[in-house]
């Protein structure tokens, strides 16, 4: 059995217009079935605009669909009692890109990283932070960031923070959602290799959702391509998605900027 | 002395404090660069290494009474550092125009796209609105804007990032400035948008004989745009060079792990010649 299992999903935005008798609805997913396996990364590429978070929400149990289901652990997420809904949680967790306002800038560091097993760990205070310690020491911070405010971060290591407060639970499924694009990309290199590294030692599934072709294939086992709101094809490598031709994933292609300017491709 | 003639902006010994509690505190040191007519200059460095400082200190727009900006700044020789803030106003926009990364921040919400290029325009030129509405709507079709007579009449958040951005770049093209400084101006878009951006950015540059300031932690973008490229590492310029010979063959230790470090995809396409 798949840890995720994405059935059928459908959901489409409402806009309601001034004046006009008819809303307006907007696509942004449409049948998209897809599974994760215990272990594995599964990376999702398209523009923005193409339903990627909204994709990411619905996972996240966040938004509900309009139609599908999304099995996570074989119980269904949206029509689990609220015991198991609370279980489930547990094992799903969420980076999102923008590190600043994922978090709340009057908690220190160590408050950040110790709510969730607040919420879920019966520890002694003492315990607690031994925890919160061992889990900085992950993302190599250290004991001396305990006591720091959001704002006495940069923006890779508030996202480092933030990747310790999900992997705190020491979780099945991190949701990624767009996760390391806002960094430079010496701090981005180092993300992805410390995301390596945990989905190594603890087993860990990720979602990785970007819109950056070469960091999802540094990550990911499998790739798939989102494009108004469908899912395209699941790419198994490298080679079959750059052998793909079709056109969506044909543009992505084009637009790679080159690695050394004797390769400059850009401008044909 | 022969080639920084030929420069349209030279920076020399740029140095930059900011005032702190224990005292002044160095932001920027020794920055050195020129940039010719028509040439792209790429910037490049990690978070907090002094890149936008840089920029900000030629259009001297930091702030005054907290930051002391040493070291002389000329526009086709014109001093720039220390000019007062009317003579600026004159130069920004129209000599030197400033491309953002977030160009939802760079536009004012409440007006529309229309009202905002013509009062760019015809606060450098003596164009009358009928004019300037004319002359926006040419630098729109000349950038393969569609339909840019729609476009005016929109407000910012009716517009993609992509298309702002890109409205961005024709608003500080219609000027014809001698140099447009674009700080990350493709971080926040997906990758197709970063092509039409970097595309636009390169027909400007070739019409227009415009230099660009092309500042960026992507080593992808600087290899595609850039003509020479300058290193920055806490404040202080640890390599600059033309942009094969910095590929080819980086001596700094820094520039070596900024290449190294980044993800790369080796497909036929694109061989990897510089595995270090």
């Amino acid at each position: 059995m798949s840890l995720l299992q994405v059935n059928r999903v459908n959901h489409s935005y409402n806009s309601k217009r001034f004046f006009k008798w008819k809303d307006q609805m907007n696509k942004a997913l449409s049948d998209i079935s897809f599974s994760i396996e215990e272990g594995k990364c599964v990376g999702l590429l398209g523009t923005s605009g193409a339903g990627k978070s909204t994709l990411g929400k619905v996972i996240l149990g966040i938004q509900r669909p309009q139609q599908g289901q999304i099995l996570f652990q074989g119980h269904d997420i949206y029509n689990a009692d609220k015991r198991t809904r609370q279980m489930l949680r547990r094992d799903l967790q969420v980076v999102f890109q923008d590190s600043y306002s994922a978090v709340n800038p009057r908690m220190t560091a160590e408050r950040i990283i110790s709510e969730p097993l607040e919420n879920y760990e019966k520890l002694t205070v003492g315990e607690r932070r031994k925890t919160v310690i061992s889990l900085l020491e992950r993302v190599d911070l250290s004991e001396k960031d305990l006591k720091k405010y959001p704002h006495q971060f940069s923006g890779g290591q508030l996202q480092r923070i933030n990747i310790a407060r999900a992997i705190s639970l020491k979780p099945k499924l991190i949701v990624l959602d767009e996760s390391v694009s806002s960094v430079d990309m010496v701090t981005q290199s180092l993300i992805l290799d410390l995301l390596k590294g945990l989905k190594e030692d603890f087993g860990l599934s990720y979602l990785f959702i970007t819109h950056d072709i070469k960091a999802a294939f540094s990550i990911s086992d499998t790739i798939g391509v989102l494009e108004k709101g469908e899912l395209i094809q699941m790419y198994d490598s490298k080679d079959q998605f750059f052998s793909s031709k079709h056109p969506v994933v044909m543009q992505m292609k084009d637009s790679i900027l080159a690695e050394h300017p004797r390769f400059r491709s850009i401008f044909n | 002395m022969e080639s920084s003639k030929r420069n349209i902006l030279n920076v020399k010994d740029l140095h930059v404090e900011v005032k702190t509690k224990d005292g002044m505190s160095t932001l920027v040191k020794d920055i050195n660069f020129g940039i010719e007519k028509g040439k792209i200059l790429g910037l490049v460095g990690e978070s907090g290494s002094g890149k936008t400082v840089t920029s900000m200190s030629i259009l001297q727009l930091l702030d005054q009474k907290n930051m002391e900006v040493q070291g002389s700044i000329t526009l086709q020789d014109r001093e720039l550092n220390g000019l007062g803030n009317k003579e600026m106003r004159g130069i920004r926009g129209k000599e030197i125009a400033f491309i953002m990364q977030n160009p939802m921040n760079a536009f004012t919400p409440v007006f529309t796209i229309g009202y905002q290029f013509v009062e760019t325009i015809r606060s450098h030129t003596s164009l009358n609105k009928k004019q300037a509405i004319e002359l926006a709507i040419d630098v729109m079709k000349s950038v393969n804007l569609p339909e840019p007579e729609k476009l005016l009449k929109k407000y910012p958040f009716q517009l993609s990032g992509g298309m702002l951005q890109r409205v961005m770049i024709a608003m500080s093209a219609c000027l014809h400035p001698s140099v447009i400084i674009a700080d990350e101006p493709t971080t926040a878009l997906d990758l197709h948008n970063q092509l039409l951006v970097l595309r636009l950015l390169d027909k400007i540059r070739s019409e227009y004989g415009t230099s660009i300031l092309l500042i960026s932690h992507d080593l992808g973008v600087i290899s595609e745009m850039a003509d020479d490229v300058i290193v920055m590492q806490h404040g202080r310029i640890v390599e600059a060079g033309n942009v094969f010979e910095l590929f080819d063959n980086p001596h700094h230790d820094y520039t070596k792990k900024l290449l190294r470090t980044r993800p790369t995809l080796d497909y036929e396409h694109q061989p990897i010649t510089h595995v270090l």
